[in-house]
């Protein structure tokens, strides 16, 4: 194994690591989602900052690699994936503080039917099901699991398209609980984001490993 | 129009081949880098435009080499004004034990040109095509070998230049050089591509990349891959191609 070899596994050693972390952030998030378990949620919001530091890491790590090794074709390409991929880890770190700040601040009377009515807990378990699919292929190196993520996607956005009504119901009968109800809105907007993010993962460990690129295209065209 | 087209072009050093089989076609104003391991053939593969292996005992070559759509292995090709046409710069600075001055006019002076003044503005104004002027101005008297070798390699290019040639051929040009003397070379070439072709053998993958417009790939005589440099470095479509550019070979 050459020099640039190491360096480049190291770098996805540290990737996986950074995707744990966040896979097991979103895990804690709806675990005090689940229980409205504020001390769970304070956890989470100080685990951010660990999200927060690998990411800085991880991109210093990839410009050093970029200016000491010049990677080319297929090693050029991951490094750019890993770039990406730090992005979107690091953003979906946000959004589940969001969730968990969320968590702190509502009060102990919240309706938790509201969860099973918005079908929110079967969002974050696709969410994590996208998250560990997309970490599964990052790992083996294979596009075909990949892939996959472009079909389970398609239940978040069905789930959050459906919400809008759900909650807006919901509101006309429970006039006196508005503000949780939007609040657990903007979580469904922030689980439908963290499967976009998911997904744009994919899309980058297929440009990296067979240099397509696949952003912006229709689904048909990414199952290709 | 091709500038140069090379047709099933074999190549062989007594009873072994150095080529086999290749077939390139490089476009005019454009930069074509040739890339590979040492012995793979990209030198001998370049010194064919200008027939400098006729030099070489016991050569054979087969197939075509055309520059312009002119086989230049035709009979009656007249070598030397091939030569004029094809200029070369080659891996070391190697001026002639000359003036600065002397070692520009050489060419058109062999070339039977005796016009004081038109030698002495063709010298000017190739010296200062190659970015050379400012510092040789006041010592065109001296010495060729009183330049550092940056300096001579720009002289040596100012030389091939000051002949009119519409192809240039380099070899390693710049192998010899320190980083900045490297950079003055490269800019050179990317200004040069506007008016002649250029083919340039190179050992440094980001010198391919930062000076050439196509890229062609040779290992063991052949010709792996020829495409875009873009393509070459991003996305080779040939995994030899990609093994070497990444340096895992072999």
């Amino acid at each position: 194994m050459n020099h640039l070899d190491i360096e480049l596994q190291q770098l996805k050693a540290e990737t996986m690591k950074m995707w744990l972390l966040v896979n097991l952030q979103l895990t804690k998030g709806k675990e005090s989602l689940l229980n409205l378990d504020k001390d769970l949620a304070r956890e989470v919001i100080l685990s951010e900052r660990r999200v927060n530091a690998y990411e800085l890491k991880l991109d210093r790590d990839c410009e050093n690699i970029f200016a000491l090794f010049n990677p080319l074709a297929v090693d050029l390409r991951f490094v750019l994936a890993v770039l990406k991929i730090n992005n979107n880890l690091e953003r979906i770190g946000d959004y589940v503080e969001g969730i968990a700040k969320f968590v702190l601040n509502v009060d102990s009377n919240f309706d938790t039917k509201l969860l099973e009515i918005t079908r929110v807990v079967e969002m974050f378990a696709a969410a994590n099901n996208m998250m560990e699919t997309v970490l599964e292929a990052f790992d083996k190196e294979d596009t075909s699991i990949a892939r996959k993520v472009f079909q389970q996607d398609e239940l978040l956005d069905d789930i959050n398209i459906k919400a809008n009504s759900i909650i807006a119901d919901y509101i006309r009968n429970h006039p006196d609980n508005i503000d949780a109800t939007l609040y657990l809105l903007s979580i469904i907007r922030k689980l439908e984001r963290v499967g976009d993010q998911a997904k744009n993962m994919a899309e980058e460990i297929i440009f990296y490993i067979e240099a397509k690129v696949l952003r912006h295209r229709s689904k048909v065209e990414k199952n290709k | 129009m091709y500038k140069i087209e090379s047709k099933n072009v074999d190549f062989f050093y007594g009873a072994s081949q150095a080529l086999k089989n290749i077939n390139i076609a490089i476009k005019p104003n454009t930069v074509t880098a040739l890339i590979g391991p040492s012995g793979c053939g990209k030198s001998t593969y370049l010194r064919l435009f200008n027939r400098m292996n006729d030099l070489i005992d016991n050569t054979k070559i087969a197939g075509q080499v055309l520059i312009d759509g002119e086989d230049i292995y035709a009979k009656g090709v007249n070598v030397d004004s091939l030569r004029k046409k094809v200029g070369m710069v080659f891996q070391k600075p190697n001026p002639f034990p000359k003036t600065i001055f002397e070692n520009v006019a050489y060419g058109l002076r062999v070339n039977g040109i005796t016009d004081k003044k038109l030698i002495e503005e063709r010298v000017e104004t190739t010296i200062k095509q190659v970015v050379l002027w400012d510092e040789v101005k006041d010592k065109l008297k001296k010495s060729a070998f009183e330049l550092s070798g940056g300096q001579q390699q720009r002289l040596c290019i100012a030389r091939a230049l000051a002949i009119q040639p519409s192809v240039v051929l380099m070899d390693e040009p710049t192998s010899a050089l320190d980083p900045i003397s490297t950079a003055k070379v490269e800019e050179l070439i990317y200004e040069l591509k506007t008016k002649y072709t250029i083919v340039i053998v190179t050992h440094n993958m980001q010198q391919a990349g930062r000076v050439s417009d196509t890229t062609a790939f040779f290992y063991m005589g052949e010709l792996i891959e020829h495409d875009t440099t873009k393509t070459i470095f991003t996305n080779p479509k040939i995994e030899r191609t990609q093994n070497y550019i990444t340096g895992r070979f072999g």
